[in-house]
């Protein structure tokens, strides 16, 4: 009899753990994959190599940073070694781990010859392994010095993509607001500012079982895979605002002029949100993808790499691009933040033949029609190379949506996190976002890791 | 024979100390070295002296971490060995099925570390959700989370070492017990419990250790949210050496104080009970 109890005990016991997951029904509201979790796509080495060496003997590694066009890099990569026979191995880190893949691959005896870093702050940390291109094919293609990198008068690296972002909303969701009775605005050009788009934004949380949405942003997830959109893409208007009203282009010690603004507008995020800011700790990058894909919110702050990831669902003619309004004095005539993190550089550690190599490929990949149709059509990038004005002009509504802007004379907002001292700052600036969403943080943590974090890990890195 | 096998060894001893050289030995002296440098890549290192050392206990996150990882490393050990002590006992009772229970509480066992962080991570999740706060909120959700997982993870494993140990007792001393009119409780406290002393030097062991050097399912579970509230030494250590430029020697320091501590607290922990062994 006991023992039967016991082999009874031990059954529940057992069930109880099968079924754990299983007890809570509807909730979504669960983290589906964070950045770091995309761990078997980690060093995804597809090496295309062909066993006869080249005539050089020089071969290409390239550690590429953007894992949405990994394959479009691999698929490159084979038909530039069966076209000249040269060994050319892509990796891509897995999001959110470039830094630390790239930290171990160069210490590999057959290190990348070409990587990227993103900006200045980047190449302060690997200005010693980056080849001067000042006299490179490449180089003589960029239209401008803006897409550069520079130290001194050495050409560090070469941004390959131009990329935008601002707030992306869906036409037809804002067109049938617009014609509901006592919508505060008639068409989206009267949204020109912080108050307009607030007031919109409020209306529209307020009518949005009339309108069938669940609210009038995203969710502002905190999760590592939609975070940086709040901790480094919004940080940079604040930031911008700054530089503006000072005159710089960068500081060793931010003084938070518009942190008042960047909280009005974090404010509003959270509040008009699909989902209650408590949640936020675990809402990924690609739920508030899939709620504005699925026409469940209005707005959702993101940039033109995220056409194809909301294409699927919604038609082009539904997609446009607000600026982020924050609040600034100014800012009618504000654009959205077109810029670049990616940039190319060619590891100075590496052979001369290798060196040799890694340059013939870039500049096959910017001049050659195969190349500049894999990067203008397959990839969709945006370059700021001259080689690709006739006829390889990557074209989508998010990307029209910003050359809009450009043509009706607005000023487009820089990418200034790229002088951002550190990733920790960023890290320490989203925690406390996230727990002053939640409540359980005050205010002043931003602002204590917003100004103070800045000069400290100013002087931590310089 | 004798005199051939001390004539030859060092060629048998050779591959296997080659790997333990390169696998073990150099890894850990140039770990030691690279902790008094400041570098980018671990190729290319110049020397600083104690620096980092410096550094390291002005950071306070690291402390956090370090308290956080003791307590942590307390309750688990705790919960981890008093259950899968129970559960060995109920398991050698000798009834129906007891092998199919066997197999099944390992089970849990055999899954990756990170792969099992995501899925409780989803499951936690869940549940908090109806509570409407996330693993996120407050740390406590993530100490609670973790040792959740860390019990279902290690509490099969612990379990086969244990009942090991349990049907080694010998019977005739568990018979010599009950003729003396000892009661179930009497034998497990004083007959079965000191036989299985070194079951249980190996499990502490192995929990005192593994929870002190737990990464994976830290950082898949709370990745050390939030703001670091719920990240443990090795999470620590790594953010440190990945995260902040500049930092890399500052997270070596702290992966050679880590290990410092923990060969210490291990060492400690075996001499404690070891002393209660007893000799069949």
């Amino acid at each position: 009899m006991r023992k039967k109890l016991l082999s009874a005990l031990l059954c529940t016991a057992m069930v109880s753990t099968l079924l754990t997951g299983c007890g809570d029904d509807g909730s979504t509201s669960t983290s589906t994959g964070t950045g770091t979790g995309n761990d078997s796509e980690t060093g995804s080495t597809r090496d295309t190599s062909s066993s006869t060496p080249s005539a050089s003997g020089g071969k290409v590694y390239y550690l590429n940073f953007k894992p949405e066009q990994a394959e479009d890099w691999e698929a490159l990569a084979k038909a530039y070694t069966d076209e000249t026979g040269v060994e050319v191995k892509v990796v891509t880190a897995a999001s959110n781990t470039y830094e630390q893949t790239l930290k171990s691959e160069m210490a590999k005896s057959d290190a990348p010859t070409m990587f990227q870093v993103n900006g200045p702050v980047g190449l302060a940390t690997w200005n010693d392994y980056c080849y001067d291109l000042k006299d490179s094919d490449v180089y003589s293609q960029v239209k401008s010095d803006d897409f550069v990198l520079k130290d001194g008068d050495a050409v560090k690296g070469i941004a390959y993509v131009i990329e935008t972002y601002g707030i992306i909303y869906n036409k037809s969701l804002l067109q049938k607001y617009c014609e509901m009775d006592g919508a505060k605005i008639k068409d989206v050009s009267e949204i020109n500012g912080f108050a307009k788009l607030k007031e919109v934004a409020d209306d529209i949380q307020a009518k949005k079982a009339d309108l069938g949405v669940d609210g009038a942003f995203t969710s502002a997830g905190m999760d590592s895979s939609s975070d940086w959109r709040f901790k480094t893409h919004l940080a940079n208007l604040p930031i911008y605002y700054e530089y503006q009203a000072d005159g710089i282009g960068s500081t060793e010690a931010i003084k938070g002029t518009y942190l008042d603004q960047y909280k009005q507008m974090w404010d509003l995020y959270i509040t008009d949100a699909t989902c209650d800011a408590k949640l936020l700790g675990s809402k990924t990058g690609d739920e508030a993808s899939a709620e504005f894909s699925t026409g469940k919110a209005v707005f959702y702050q993101n940039g033109t790499w995220e056409y194809d990831n909301i294409s699927a669902n919604l038609a082009d003619e539904d997609l446009g691009m607000l600026p982020i309004y924050i609040g600034a004095e100014g800012e009618e005539n504000q654009g959205l933040c077109t810029g670049s993190e990616n940039y190319w550089c060619v590891n100075s550690k590496a052979s001369e033949a290798d060196i040799q190599a890694t340059l013939d490929f870039m500049n096959w990949c910017i001049t050659s029609d195969t190349g500049r149709d894999s990067i203008a059509n397959t990839m969709g990038f945006v370059t700021p190379f001259k080689s690709f004005d006739d006829g390889y002009t990557a074209s989508n509504p998010l990307i029209q949506a910003s050359n809009e802007y450009i043509d009706a004379g607005k000023t487009a907002v820089s990418w200034n996190f790229s002088t951002i001292p550190s990733e920790e700052w960023k890290n320490e600036v989203g925690n406390a976002l996230l727990e002053y969403a939640q409540g359980t943080g005050e205010w002043d943590a931003v602002k204590t890791a917003f100004v103070d974090g800045w000069a400290e890990q100013y002087q931590a890195t310089h | 024979m004798n005199k051939s096998i001390r004539k030859y060894f060092p060629l048998f001893v050779l591959p296997t100390l080659i790997a333990f050289v390169m696998g073990f030995v150099v890894p850990f002296i140039l770990g030691i070295y690279l902790s008094f440098c400041e570098f980018t890549t671990v190729t290319d290192a110049k020397f600083v002296g104690f620096k980092n050392y410096i550094k390291v206990f002005q950071d306070k996150s690291f402390l956090h971490a370090l308290g956080f990882t003791v307590a942590f490393t307390i309750a688990s050990v705790i919960t981890i060995n008093v259950f899968a002590f129970a559960v060995a006992v109920l398991l050698t009772k000798g009834f129906k099925g007891t092998n199919a229970f066997r197999t099944i509480f390992f089970m849990p066992n055999l899954i990756g570390g990170i792969v099992l962080g995501y899925i409780w991570q989803i499951i936690l999740n869940g549940v908090l959700a109806r509570f409407g706060v996330t693993l996120q909120y407050d740390a406590k959700y993530g100490f609670i989370g973790l040792l959740i997982l860390m019990n279902w993870q290690q509490i099969g494993y612990m379990m086969i070492i244990y009942i090991a140990g349990i049907q080694n007792v010998p019977s005739d001393v568990i018979e010599a017990a009950s003729i003396d009119g000892a009661n179930s409780w009497q034998t497990l406290k004083d007959v079965t419990i000191p036989m299985v002393m070194p079951s249980i030097t190996i499990c502490t062991f192995l929990t005192v250790t593994n929870g002190f050097k737990l990464f994976d399912q830290n950082m898949a579970l709370t990745a050390g949210g939030p703001s670091h509230q719920s990240e443990m030494l090795a999470l620590n250590i790594f953010a440190t050496f990945y995260g902040k430029m500049g930092y890399e020697g500052g997270g070596q320091a702290k992966a050679v104080i880590f290990f410092i501590l923990v060969a210490i607290i291990a060492l400690f922990q075996l001499r404690a009970t070891r002393s209660k062994e007893v000799q069949q």
